[in-house]
């Protein structure tokens, strides 16, 4: 404090970036070996026989076209749902959003068990067993559909609340001014400029209804030929002693999620799945 | 016309009030101000895209004060241009023609024309992204003139341009008003572009236009 102003106190010698640029290198490297070290581990564990054998099963081939069905319309619905509630939220102020804002959350963080129980009760109430009288969904089909859907849709809602958030309002603005009303505005031009984020939600949303398990085993339930989707495959297999075919059914997964990120990454994602949430 | 008659105009925290001021047919009007005096919600008002809490706005004799944005028949060309990055030039051009549902042949024929005035002839078939800052101000010009409003509002449209670009779009500003006739209410802080294009210069102080 009592240095003479004359002479100001030296610099430190400034220390090599090294062990910090290092430390970074090492700890990603973990994380990466790891995903390639488990799908490797799969990889080797396969042979193509098991691959083929699992293939020629009836029951995995429902599981399969179930789960490619599933997961196609919990998509469309997602995306459906989650285009106006991005668009809303991320456009007007309201009593309540806040609130609203959370309960999206929900579906997010909530553990997936508890979200297919809360499903199963859901449908036991009057109003519940009402719906059921005209679409069944306990132990449906239409079941696995809407367990896929009420975590799936928290994604690709929130992956559209970010990409409206990152669209500026003002090109809808200009839009307003040319002589569109609000809708219009949406349409012609909100709307195309989110279409990397719609691709974005659509993926996240496919590869998570494909991933679901808990909330389907507990909702729609787990019989072979009816409600079984590739998750509850695997988890009959295993259950049963049956690793190679529940590794191989696994593959099969791994493969749908590949093909599934190299297309959208091909059609111009712009950041990857994990930047969004 | 533009006539703003005792106009209370708030944006969050900043508010201003009581703002008159009158833009006559035909006249180019620069309003100048610093940076965060209002200029650009002022300009946003006489668009409609901010409400209006008290007085009064109207164009060319109607009062629009409550009216919506697309009612007012205003060009409006914000700051940085906003084009609409999903469209390539030429349908940036026709957006408030197809809106407006004019016949296709009518349509092509007024994007060529502005095409030619503006300069952006070779560049029809661009999209957005690879324009330049002149480029993109000429073009978002274009879009709002294409309706042939009878008033222009014009947010910055300079002040992203380097000098040569500045020049030649001052050149073009001063033509096509000359030629439309248009009324012009042109928001800045350069003192420069007041003076080679102004009829008329309002100043916006501490909440109030000064002419």
């Amino acid at each position: 404090m009592n240095q003479p102003a004359s002479q100001p106190p030296a610099a430190p010698p400034v220390r090599s970036d090294w062990p910090f640029l290092l430390g970074l290198a090492i700890l990603s490297g973990v994380y990466v070996m790891l995903i390639v070290a488990m799908l490797a581990a799969d990889l080797t564990f396969t042979t193509t026989g098991h691959l083929l054998a699992a293939l020629r099963s009836p029951e995995i081939r429902f599981s399969i076209r179930l789960s490619l069905i599933t997961c196609t319309l919990t998509t469309l619905l997602a995306l459906w749902v989650a285009v106006p509630i991005g668009y809303l939220m991320s456009r007007f102020r309201f009593p309540g959003k806040r609130l609203v804002d959370a309960i999206l959350d929900i579906p997010i963080v909530l553990p997936p068990l508890v979200i297919g129980l809360s499903l199963l009760i859901l449908f036991q109430t009057p109003a519940g067993k009402a719906i059921e009288r005209i679409v069944p969904f306990t132990y449906a089909v239409a079941g696995v559909v809407l367990a896929q859907f009420a975590v799936a849709c928290a994604f690709a809602v929130r992956t559209m609340l970010v990409t409206f958030d990152q669209i500026s309002q003002r090109g809808e603005q200009v839009a307003l001014t040319l002589g569109c009303n609000r809708a219009a505005a949406f349409w012609s031009v909100a709307l195309p400029e989110a279409r990397r984020g719609l691709l974005t939600a659509a993926t996240l949303a496919w590869a998570r209804a494909l991933g679901e398990f808990g909330p389907i085993l507990v909702f729609a339930g787990a019989t072979r030929l009816r409600t079984e989707v590739l998750p509850t495959t695997v988890f009959l297999e295993l259950s049963v002693g049956n690793i190679e075919a529940a590794v191989a059914v696994s593959l099969l997964m791994i493969v749908a999620s590949v093909i599934v990120l190299t297309l959208a990454r091909t059609f111009g994602l712009r950041q990857p799945l994990e930047r969004v949430l | 016309m533009i006539a703003v008659e005792q106009a209370d105009i708030r944006q969050g925290a900043f508010e201003l009030r009581g703002i008159s001021f009158t833009v006559p047919v035909g006249s180019y009007a620069v309003l100048m101000g610093r940076t965060g005096s209002g200029k650009t919600t002022l300009l946003e008002a006489v668009a409609g895209l901010r409400p209006v809490r008290a007085g009064r706005i109207a164009l060319s004799g109607t009062d629009v004060t409550h009216a919506r944005p697309a009612a007012r028949n205003v060009g409006y060309v914000p700051q940085d241009g906003v084009l609409f990055t999903s469209m390539t030039v030429r349908e940036n051009l026709g957006f408030a023609l197809r809106i407006r549902r004019w016949p296709r042949q009518l349509e092509t024929e007024r994007i060529n024309e502005l095409a030619e005035i503006l300069g952006l002839t070779g560049l029809l078939d661009r999209l957005p992204r690879g324009l330049s800052g002149g480029e993109v101000q000429r073009t978002a010009l274009g879009r709002a003139l294409a309706f042939r409003p009878r008033v222009l509002l014009l947010d910055e449209p300079l002040s992203a341009l380097d000098d040569a670009t500045r020049g030649e779009m001052i050149t073009l500003l001063d033509v096509v008003h000359r030629q439309t006739g248009v009324t012009v209410l042109h928001v800045t802080h350069s003192a420069a572009d007041a003076d080679r294009l102004a009829d008329l210069v309002l100043r916006l102080e501490e909440g109030r236009v000064i002419a």
